[in-house]
């Protein structure tokens, strides 16, 4: 190696040095090769630093080699296609990518915030639940705004997304997470077995990290013995080999989720019509977690600088990228893994010396070192490092176990740093779902104990770090996961293998390394570097009495950036247990929280945007409502025309036009959207009586009834018109949002309570289409029609229904109203309902008939005082509350709600009761939900004694009305209240009845 | 996303195909005798559930399959299910031995009115 660039001359698994793609970063052309990730081409063109870090802004370059890097985080793509927050040692490169770094203003190297450096003791950890707090406009104009800008990671993307997402559904006999030694082998057994396997790995290629393990398997180094096995899993038939993708969650009853990256990597799959990225969605009988393990960084002073890394990621820019992170590296470690990273700097003919926190280490590795001539400090650890923007020079000072203090140190010139704390096993999904892990003392780190599902962990997930115990652990649990799901799995002779292996000496914790002068005074040692938590945040906390791990996680945010702790939860344990003198099992640890990685909206959307978001339900003449101008008020899943606008009319002036269109002349409502369901049997009658709370068996055939319904609780639910088409044959009607539940709750009670009643119920909402003819002239209009029965008022009274033809059209015509007006409900098969929908239209025609839309229902049916359960109701009303205890009946023994009503809570006096009101100022409305006052006083507090549930102007009235739940409301009438609005107007209303128009129900009957 | 078994129509599925229906095994005391029901007895039937840490028997819809209500038996600890089985019986024997504490008592109680 000489000098820069940082590209060696040979060497790189992973890339195709014939194919060399251009691409920018934070608009500067970058060169890489096919197969290089955006962190290995910044990084081979001289690049250190890759963003400003979260809290502090401080410079921040790679630390990692795959999923677990928290530092180099990146956007990638232009505009609507822009992904925020990626770590750069994922992103693969191809020619014309975009790619910028986060955080940072102006410019990298040039940040403004860097100040809050400066600033560092003045925002120490919690300092979010210390300060901002007064004055409370603030937070809102001042603090919210500066710290939004100042603090925080990506950008989101402008504009719509244009590439699709896809949801995909697998089920499977034996899933393995993780594709490296022990995932390939695992599946392989299961797979040849006879199983069904799906193996899903993150990276581009199989193998895990078998290319930087040290170890020969039959004479090969492991990677090259391990790919014809993986490169064999592709092309068996019962084998699924998901790459680049990442299962993100395990849930209950292995039910998995997978982050796919289809096309992320390759503009030319995105033309070509791929899926950007897929969610998969899976059932395994079986899950082997084969997720290996994360190295861990040490806590030593200023373990942030731009080209500090772990010592795996340095092993692997070498091997495979070909690239060095610079010309004079130290190794700093207290195991004997990191030795092979110095192994492979000198075979690369970097300069590398090593540093080990142990005094007396003992494994083959270190007596490699030595043969081979690696300078190695024992009893050492790094006490400073000079540089700020890249690594200038290290201190290295004399160490003993525990020691709190630096006594001698010495200076050494480097430009980069491998560290090495040790290794956590991944067991994120593990844990996801309940599975409880143990602390293991000779890895200093957690692993997989029992689970209650059916999933196992193998390999380094498990703690297991020997490549042969790996080999038998993997083999053996796929084998035991086919068996235990097969009837007859195939019996398999497996290949002998022969291992050898280094004898590992033992790994020592290091927690806290000692640092040259002032501790925390610009001397950082960073233990979760993405939301910038020092050692010191976390002894501030135990000092303040954040005894619990769980509230010193949420009080210093250790652990809860975008990488959920993975390098930081475990060294944030061990300085926990320093700081209080417990051990790490004592400490605990913090939940493991899905996602394993972030993944995006879009694929968690997949295909359901726009349209397929929610379907919309459109009854038999919403073309026509569209074509007639109305606009839609959404009632459930249903558009309902809510006003039809006329040229240069606005959305009063249309009411007004169709409300008195109803009054005075005829109009024509689309109820089709009202829940409608048949009730049929020789029980049918009986179980109505259960349902409501008046009396349906009393009913005869050819008659209509109004009915209300309570829950158990005595609370109001559901009302609507029920009418008997035959002895065993009704058909109730719902409200139109209530349809599916009254529908399902008349299912539960007959399956589930009365389960001796013959008795069917049908919904038949959308087999029907149903239109209110109401006005004065609505019988003139029926003539038109030709029914081929009586309709004079004799013959067919309010609340009657005729079943008949109209000319052509078969029909049900209920006499029912919901407007206060002479009215009929007709009702025809959907097939015929546009065409019914216009012959109506076209017989009224001679009478001035309009169309009227949901606005003008609602005020028609408040001029008369009816009630809409949800407005005038809300969950905690009576029948009496609402002035309807009439209708609920004395002489059945039993229906749903009957005995709560006898509860005292809703006998009391002082309960809100319905009524009327009347603005002093006629032109004044009310807003829905104005609260009244007992007594009006200048400011609150005031006692407040009800609200307004319904609040409209008036057509016919010529004025505004209102109705509301008032304390006691039918005891004060004719009492004027006060409504005290926002902004400092009062309303008064004087308190009537609630039935404000023909009082007589005159017009009804007419 | 717990997978359910209806016992009805034998469809295995996620449970966001199923609807859930709260404890099992509550009895409405109006159904036997709608006039002398106390305040407590009212009381207990529509707001005192058992919340056992452990087996637990619990009401579910089809939803999107037969439609009919059932039973389930689930540990709440684990959450396996232990048995399902139809909405007018009982567990089966061997999931009513390990039921504990008020689940006990309750089909103790059952049994004794069986007989």
């Amino acid at each position: 190696m000489t000098g820069k660039p940082y590209r060696l001359t040979e060497g790189g698994s992973r890339i195709d040095r014939n194919s060399r793609m251009t691409f920018s970063f934070d608009g500067r052309d970058v060169q890489g090769f096919a197969g290089d990730t955006v962190a290995s081409a910044v990084l081979a063109s001289g690049q250190k630093i890759f963003g400003r870090s979260f809290k502090y802004h401080r410079p921040r370059g790679v630390v990692g080699l795959g999923s677990e890097e928290m530092n180099a985080l990146i956007g990638v793509g232009a505009d609507a296609r822009h992904e925020p927050n990626l770590r750069a040692t994922q992103v693969e490169i191809f020619g014309g990518m975009v790619a910028e770094s986060q955080n940072r203003w102006p410019s990298l190297t040039y940040d403004m915030g860097a100040i809050n450096s400066k600033l560092s003791r003045f925002i120490p950890g919690g300092f979010y639940y210390k300060t901002f707090k007064w004055p409370q406009a603030f937070w809102k104009h001042v603090y919210e705004p500066i710290i939004r800008r100042a603090a925080g990671l990506g950008r989101a993307a402008t504009g719509c997304d244009p590439d699709t997402y896809e949801h995909m559904h697998l089920h499977c006999d034996v899933l393995v997470a993780g594709g490296g030694l022990a995932g390939i082998l695992a599946a392989e057994a299961a797979a040849k077995a006879g199983a069904r396997v799906v193996l899903i790995d993150e990276n581009p290629v199989l193998g895990g990290i078998a290319d930087l393990t040290a170890g020969m398997i039959n004479g090969e180094c492991a990677a090259d013995w391990l790919k014809p096995t993986a490169d064999a899993l592709q092309m068996m038939p019962n084998m699924r080999v998901l790459s680049r993708t990442t299962v993100v969650g395990h849930y209950h009853h292995n039910y998995l989720m997978a982050h796919e990256r289809v096309g992320d990597h390759d503009p030319a799959l995105l033309a070509a019509g791929a899926p950007r990225q897929r969610k998969w969605k899976i059932r395994a009988k079986r899950v082997i977690m084969a997720t290996g393990a994360i190295e861990r960084p040490i806590a030593f002073a200023n373990n942030d600088r731009p080209n500090i890394m772990l010592a795996s990621a340095a092993r692997g820019l070498i091997s495979r990228y070909g690239v060095s992170p610079g010309t004079q590296g130290i190794v700093f470690t207290n195991n004997d893994d990191a030795y092979l990273t110095a192994f492979a700097l000198q075979k690369a003919g970097v300069n590398v010396q090593i540093v080990d926190s142990r005094a007396r280490p003992d494994g083959d590795l270190v007596k490699r070192a030595q043969e081979e001539g690696i300078p190695v400090s024992l009893s050492s650890v790094i006490s400073a490092v000079a540089g700020t923007q890249a690594v200038r020079a290290v201190k290295i000072a004399a160490y003993r176990k525990g020691q709190g203090r630096v006594i001698t140190e010495r200076k050494v010139d480097c430009d980069f740093i491998a560290m090495s704390g040790g290794w956590n096993p991944a067991l994120h999904l593990w844990a996801h779902n309940g599975g409880k892990i143990r602390f293991d003392d000779s890895l200093q780190s957690f692993r997989p104990d029992t689970h209650p599902d059916a999933i196992t962990a193998v390999g380094a997930a498990n703690g297991t770090m020997s490549v042969a115990e790996t080999i038998s652990e993997a083999q053996a649990a796929g084998e035991v996961a086919a068996k235990s799901v097969l009837k007859k799995a195939k019996a398999a002779k497996p290949a002998k293998i022969e291992v050898k292996e280094p004898k590992r000496g033992a790994l020592e914790p290091l927690w806290f390394a000692p640092a040259t002068g002032h501790y925390n005074e610009g001397n950082k040692h960073f233990i979760d570097f993405q939301n910038d938590v020092t050692v010191a945040d976390l002894e501030l906390a135990q000092r303040e009495g954040y005894e619990s791990v769980e509230h010193t996680k949420r009080y210093t945010t250790l652990g809860m950036a975008t990488d959920q702790g993975k390098t930081s939860n475990l060294n944030g344990l061990g300085v926990l247990a320093e700081a209080t003198g417990k051990t790490i099992p004592e400490i605990g640890v913090t939940t493991f929280r899905p996602p394993y990685t972030p993944y995006s909206f879009g694929a968690i959307a997949g295909a359901l945007t726009n349209d397929l978001f929610l379907p919309v339900r459109r009854t038999a003449v919403f073309q026509w409502h569209t074509d007639q101008g109305a606009t839609w008020e959404p009632v459930g899943q249903w558009r309902r025309a809510y006003t039809y606008t006329g040229v240069g009319e606005e959305k009063h002036q249309s009411i007004t036009r169709e409300i008195l269109s109803v009054r005075n002349k005829v109009g024509l409502l689309d109820a089709s959207t009202l829940g409608k369901i048949e009730i049929k049997g020789p029980d049918a009658a009986e179980f109505l009586d259960r349902i409501y709370t008046n009396t349906f068996s009393t009913l005869k055939v050819g008659r209509c009834r109004y009915g209300l319904m309570m829950n158990e609780l005595g609370f109001l639910s559901d009302d609507g018109v029920t009418v008997r088409l035959g002895e065993d044959h009704f058909l109730m009607h719902t409200t139109s949002g209530g349809a599916d539940r009254i529908a399902a709750w008349l299912e539960e009670w007959l399956q589930t309570e009365w389960t001796q009643y013959k008795v069917f119920v049908t919904p038949v909402t959308e087999q029907w289409s149903q239109f209110a003819l109401a006005g004065p002239q609505a019988r003139e209009v029926l003539e038109k029609l030709e029914p081929d029965f009586e309709i004079t008022n004799e013959a067919f009274p309010h609340m009657s229904f005729k079943i008949g033809k109209l000319g052509g059209f078969p029909v049900r015509v209920y006499r029912i109203s919901f407007s206060g007006e002479l009215s009929y409900e007709i009702a025809a098969p959907a097939g015929y309902g546009l065409s019914l929908w216009q012959a109506i239209m076209e017989a009224g025609a001679e009478f001035g008939i309009g169309p009227y839309g949901t606005e003008a229902l609602h005020v028609l049916r408040a001029e008369k005082g009816y009630i809409v359960i949800g407005d005038e109701t809300d969950g905690t009303t009576t029948p009496d509350d609402v002035g309807m205890a009439g209708m609920v009946s004395k002489k059945k023994t039993d229906f749903l709600g009957k005995r709560s009503l006898e509860q005292s809570e809703l006998k009391r006096d002082g309960r809100k009761q319905l009524v009327g009101l009347l603005t002093e100022e006629p032109n004044d409305i009310l807003p829905d939900g104005a609260h009244a006052v007992a007594d009006l006083k200048d400011k609150p507090p005031m006692k407040m004694i009800g609200h307004v549930t319904s609040s409209y102007m008036s057509p016919s009235l010529g004025r505004s009305i209102a109705m509301a739940l008032i304390e006691n409301g039918r005891a004060r009438m004719g009492e004027t209240i006060a409504f005290p609005l926002a902004g400092g107007k009062v309303m008064k209303a004087k308190i009537i009845g609630t039935v404000f128009y023909d009082k007589d129900g005159g017009r009804i009957n007419a | 996303m717990l997978l359910v078994t209806c016992p009805v129509c034998h469809a295995s599925g996620d449970e966001t195909d199923f609807h859930f229906g709260g404890q099992a095994h509550v009895a409405r005391p109006a159904t036997s005798n709608p006039e002398g029901i106390s305040d407590e007895q009212q009381r207990e039937y529509l707001f005192t559930r058992i919340n056992p840490k452990g087996l637990h028997f619990e009401r579910v819809r089809c939803d999107r399959g037969c439609g009919k209500w059932f039973h389930a038996a689930r540990d709440t600890m684990t959450m396996e299910f232990k048995a399902f089985y139809g909405i007018t019986e009982l567990p089966p024997d061997h999931v009513i031995k390990q039921a504990k504490g008020a689940w006990a008592e309750y089909f103790t109680m059952r049994m004794k009115k069986q007989k």
